[in-house]
């Protein structure tokens, strides 16, 4: 008996760093698929927040991406012609790019629902579809449209400064792989989470929008901007979703752009808001997990069978079910979405 | 001094608009698409507006084969729009048409592989047709329980069967593929054409436009005329009423969206069976999600979405005519279209509301005062 114990205290042992090891390699590659999905949440989050469910986001996070990938491909045709590269504006210049792309994503889609008072899931529906059909336009012609000659978009020079890792990450082992291995989009992301749950939990203006988004007209009759708020809840939302695809583009994807390859990644950050019951903090763990869950498949023994990796693909979205059927069934009042989600406020109609 | 504040213009609802006031206004909206879509072309593209709208019109004028096409693709996102359309009236946000049309088709495939040299033609294809209808209501049936028992999201719920629909496709796919590690199937059936819509007056698609024409009558009529689509409109307006009135909200959900994926899984047959005779993952090519603006434009009006689903289609094949002609990238076809689709959506505002500007306002001020004045003169 002891022997058995023996044998299997030793394989435990023998196991743990095999698993060590493993996460190790999984850990941050799941951070990278979770960081678009962090960024896309939290700015769906807090739209919704103010009671507009923005289906555009997908096409948003599209926008974000190519909007910057249009500036940096300016930029270094700049330096092809022999410039030299300046640190601040390789940064600077992708990502402003990508948030007033974002912004004007968002600026079409608050006319149009908050003062032309147009059904959201069709106005969102409409966007993706434009957003989707920006994004592979200009990154199927961008080079022909600038005649450069170029074979391909591969943002080689932007790339190294957008995926720049924390300086000591090499440095401390496994504590450096796991948290110091990534670029400064990555920390920004869980920032913004952060900051978002901060300001929309203990702030007044978070709950001013919180009110904004369960009643608006009661949060009129406080003296509340409603249009404001909710301008500038769609607006930020926007931004923060496009610096996912941003993110993407520059540092998942190495700065390379191949149309559609952004995927489905806007649809799965609208689900994690449900899974994480509208609280930006929870996202930054439930995204990594998203994360892991959508390149499991890659790590599932199958042998030959190659179809079988197509059922594991589904993972991510039964569990996203299973989290949707859960929570509507508990019923737990804090767990609800906005009370004024998806409906149009009309103060003349109340 | 006037101390009292008058805004420049203020928004109030329209009582009604006559109806050809309101296509006025549609109108007027698309063609200010179509100028803004031709600046935008001129200023990417540098070509010719002029030249460019000439190619649009020639995607789908062009050869009589060019016009089938249109008609075919008019057929099949009419189709899944008026499947949606029920749902939709209901206010149930079904964005699920994709994974209702990719089940619908999946099932149909199958049959077509596993049954296409046991049975006569005669037999395979309504039994085709049925199972496609089956598929396709199980997958809207699925959410619409949860739906009508714990209230659970349905537009996240939907999207989300829409991915898992994918998956089962990919999976089904490797599982048939022909040869072994093409990743697809390939035409069904080649030799034999078991399991294909016959051709009709020299047309494949004749036969898919028949059906779709047929639905959309029948739908219309569901709609307007019968006590069902009665329901469906007092659930989609207020459903504490339909509950005061007495009617069954849960049922009256459950049997919508039965309704809505059956028609969505006759799509996925008219995929399978009369277009491509062949399955793939993107069968259904995004036109679950555009089927939704087709509805909502056409005011869930089965005849208005003739009008509304052409309108579509004729930009995206215009579009792809362009890209083709002048070397561009074919997603051209999904901003053009989004631009439209923008005004639209954007002018149903000055369908439903009405601004008033100070001047008018005061006149209408006048107006009844003066009226008041004359019945005080006439008493």
């Amino acid at each position: 008996m002891s022997e058995f114990f023996g044998q299997l205290i030793a394989m435990i042992v023998k196991l743990v760093p095999l698993f060590f090891t493993f996460l190790l390699t999984f850990f941050p590659r799941a951070v990278a698929q979770g960081i678009p999905l962090l960024f896309g949440s939290t700015g769906e989050t807090i739209t919704e927040k103010a009671g507009h469910l923005n289906l555009g986001i997908p096409g948003i996070m599209y926008v974000g991406g190519i909007s910057g990938v249009i500036g940096a491909f300016l930029y270094e045709q700049q330096l092809r012609a022999g410039a030299p590269v300046n640190g601040f504006l390789v940064i600077f210049i992708p990502l402003m790019s990508c948030i007033l792309g974002s912004l004007f994503m968002g600026l079409i889609y608050s006319v149009l629902t908050i003062t032309f008072r147009a059904n959201q899931n069709v106005a969102g529906l409409a966007l993706t579809t434009f957003g989707i059909g920006f994004g592979n336009f200009f990154g199927g012609s961008l080079i022909k449209l600038t005649g450069s000659e170029v074979p391909s978009i591969a943002l080689t020079t932007t790339t190294q400064y957008f995926s720049k890792k924390l300086p000591f990450a090499d440095k401390l082992g496994w504590f450096g792989d796991i948290f110091l291995s990534y670029s400064f989009l990555a920390y920004l992301a869980v920032i913004a989470a952060f900051f978002a749950t901060w300001v929309i939990r203990k702030t007044r203006i978070g709950l001013n929008l919180r009110a904004v988004g369960e009643n608006p007209a009661t949060a009129d009759a406080a003296g509340i901007n409603v249009n404001r708020y909710k301008y500038l809840a769609t607006g930020l939302g926007s931004i923060i979703a496009g610096l996912g695809g941003l993110y993407y583009v520059m540092d998942y994807a190495n700065g390379v752009w191949s149309n559609d390859a952004f995927g489905d990644r806007g649809w799965l950050a609208i689900a994690l808001v449900i899974f994480t019951v509208w609280r930006p903090n929870l996202s930054v763990f439930a995204s990594i997990l998203f994360g892991g869950l959508y390149i499991l498949y890659l790590y599932i023994p199958t042998g030959m069978n190659l179809s079988m990796k197509e059922l594991y693909k589904m993972i991510p979205y039964v569990v996203t079910l299973i989290v949707l059927i859960i929570s509507s069934i508990k019923k737990k009042r804090e767990n609800q979405p906005p009370e004024g989600l998806g409906l149009p406020y009309f103060r003349e109609e109340r | 001094m006037n101390h009292k504040h008058v805004p420049l213009f203020h928004i109030a609802k329209r009582k009604s608009l006559p109806w050809y006031r309101a296509w006025a206004i549609r109108g007027i909206a698309i063609l200010a698409a179509l100028i803004i879509d031709a600046i935008l072309t001129t200023i990417v593209t540098g070509l010719n507006p002029f030249a460019v709208y000439a190619s649009i019109f020639k995607g789908s004028f062009g050869t009589v084969r060019k016009f089938w096409v249109l008609l075919q693709n008019i057929a099949i996102l009419l189709c899944i729009s008026i499947a949606v359309t029920p749902a939709y009236r209901m206010r149930f946000w079904n964005i699920g048409g994709e994974g209702q049309v990719l089940m619908g088709a999946l099932g149909c495939a199958l049959t077509m592989i596993l049954l296409g040299d046991k049975l006569p033609n005669a037999l395979l294809i309504p039994l085709l047709f049925l199972i496609s209808v089956l598929c396709g209501a199980i997958w809207g049936l699925i959410p619409a329980i949860f739906k009508a028992k714990w209230n659970t999201n349905e537009t996240l719920f939907t999207l989300m069967m829409n991915y898992v629909a994918t998956q089962l496709v990919a999976y089904f796919i490797i599982v048939f593929e022909v040869p072994k590690g093409a990743g697809q199937i390939g035409i069904i059936n080649q030799s034999s054409e078991a399991g294909w819509l016959p051709m009709v007056f020299g047309s494949r698609y004749f036969l898919n436009i028949l059906i779709v024409a047929v639905l959309t009558v029948l739908i219309f009529v569901y709609m307007r005329y019968s006590k069902h689509g009665y329901e469906i409109s007092v659930v989609g307006e207020s459903e504490r009423t339909a509950r005061y009135v007495g009617i069954k909200v849960g049922k009256v959900i459950i049997r919508t969206m039965l309704l809505s994926g059956a028609l969505c899984g006759v799509a996925g047959f008219l995929l399978v069976s009369g277009t491509n005779h062949t399955i793939t993952t993107s069968i259904a090519g995004g036109r679950g999600f555009t089927a939704v603006m087709v509805s909502w434009l056409a005011k869930f009006n089965p005849f208005a979405m003739v009008l509304t689903s052409f309108l579509i289609v004729f930009m995206e094949r215009g579009a792809s005519e362009i890209s083709s002609n002048f070397g561009l990238n074919a997603s051209f076809a999904d901003i053009i279209t989004g631009i439209i689709l923008f005004f639209v959506i954007a002018c149903e505002f000055f369908i439903n509301y009405e601004l008033i500007t100070r001047r008018k306002a005061a006149r209408i001020t006048a107006g009844i005062s003066a009226e008041a004045g004359k019945e005080a003169a006439n008493e």
